[in-house]
């Protein structure tokens, strides 16, 4: 179980390379990331093409927008330490008995 | 070794395939034609009622399923709200349905993925009302149904699990952006290159950037799934993949 701990830390290793090599890569690129570049290819191949509906709700800023973002990944996380928790804690429990 | 090596080499692959343009994810609201929209809304319907019906069975069945339920369901809005950078100077985000296909099968995961699309279509401007039907069927039924094949032919064939796993999340999630390109191809074939050229530009535009994130995506829905095997998740536990 140690050795899968262990395991473990190299892939989140892995991981944070995998997303932080093409910030060192990609020196001075936007990294803009709105869904917009195929918005703007649809457009560019449609110059005519008009929206037809616009979202109900823009958050008013980037910082809220985050904030949004930032709830949506705690809701999600919270969720899974807490049933994480439950089944790590079960499992002792049964081993225990 | 012979399955390792290929895994190897698939990976190899997807980094090598790398620099081109891009950043993509759900279609905007708006930016489908309304025939596409309520044709895309028509489809991914029944998935979504099929999906409600399944989830309903299987919580009565089990009281654990709410329990496991939470937690796939964590997993996609975690995953799906992370904006990582790629490689090609633009930023994505995986899907995280991946975890829950396998766990409970596609169609408990598209009653998932809709939540969170609805999550943001209304409360981040991202994607949208309109192109729900459209964003649903890419990422919470081709995308689950992708990974839930791959994932059951790989168990078949005897693949470690963590590897199949890893190839069933990265798999669903490339196919989800496939799909999103197919989309906006068949709504906006080009004026020169026709659909083919369209589809080239928005697959340009989506895959590649998707590459490495799908790479994450898969290795982090390894790691959870080892994890929630070593505490004890058994399927037939939910048996909520029986009615899938």
């Amino acid at each position: 179980m140690k050795n899968q701990g262990r395991k473990n830390a190299y892939l989140m290793l892995l991981i944070l390379l995998i997303a932080v090599i093409p910030i060192l890569m990609n020196n001075g690129a936007e990294f803009e990331g709105a869904d917009g570049e195929a918005e703007e290819a649809v457009l560019e191949m449609n110059p005519g093409y008009e929206p037809w509906a616009a979202p109900l709700w823009e958050p008013p800023s980037g910082e809220i927008e985050s904030l949004l973002f930032s709830v949506q990944v705690a809701m999600g996380a919270g969720a899974m330490g807490y049933v994480l928790g439950i089944m790590r804690e079960r499992k002792k429990l049964a081993s225990n008995r | 070794m012979k399955k390792r090596m290929l895994l190897t080499a698939f990976i190899g692959l997807m980094l090598v395939m790398t620099p081109g343009i891009g950043h993509g994810m759900h279609i905007m609201e708006g930016f489908l034609p309304l025939t596409h929209a309520l044709a895309w809304g028509a489809i991914s319907l029944p998935f979504l009622v099929a999906g409600v019906i399944s989830l309903n069975k299987a919580m009565k069945k089990d009281a654990n399923a709410k329990l496991y339920l939470g937690l796939a369901g964590g997993f996609v809005f975690v995953l799906s709200a992370l904006k990582i950078p790629s490689v090609t100077g633009s930023c994505s985000h995986p899907t995280g349905v991946g975890l829950s296909a396998i766990m409970f099968g596609p169609l408990a995961t598209t009653v998932i993925g809709t939540v969170v699309l609805l999550f943001q279509a209304v409360l981040l401007a991202h994607g949208g009302l309109t192109t729900l039907g459209a964003n649903m069927f890419s990422m919470a039924i081709a995308g689950p149904f992708v990974s839930y094949g791959v994932f059951k032919a790989m168990d078949r064939l005897g693949v470690k699990k963590s590897y199949s796993v890893f190839l069933a999340a990265s798999l669903g999630n490339l196919c989800t952006y496939v799909v999103t390109a197919f989309q906006l191809a068949f709504a906006f074939p080009d004026g020169t290159g026709g659909f083919v050229g369209a589809l080239t530009k928005f697959m340009s535009i989506f895959a590649v950037t998707q590459i490495p994130l799908a790479i994450i995506e898969g290795i982090l829905t390894a790691v959870i799934y080892g994890m929630i095997l070593e505490y004890g998740f058994t399927r037939d536990h939910t048996s909520l993949t029986e009615v899938i």
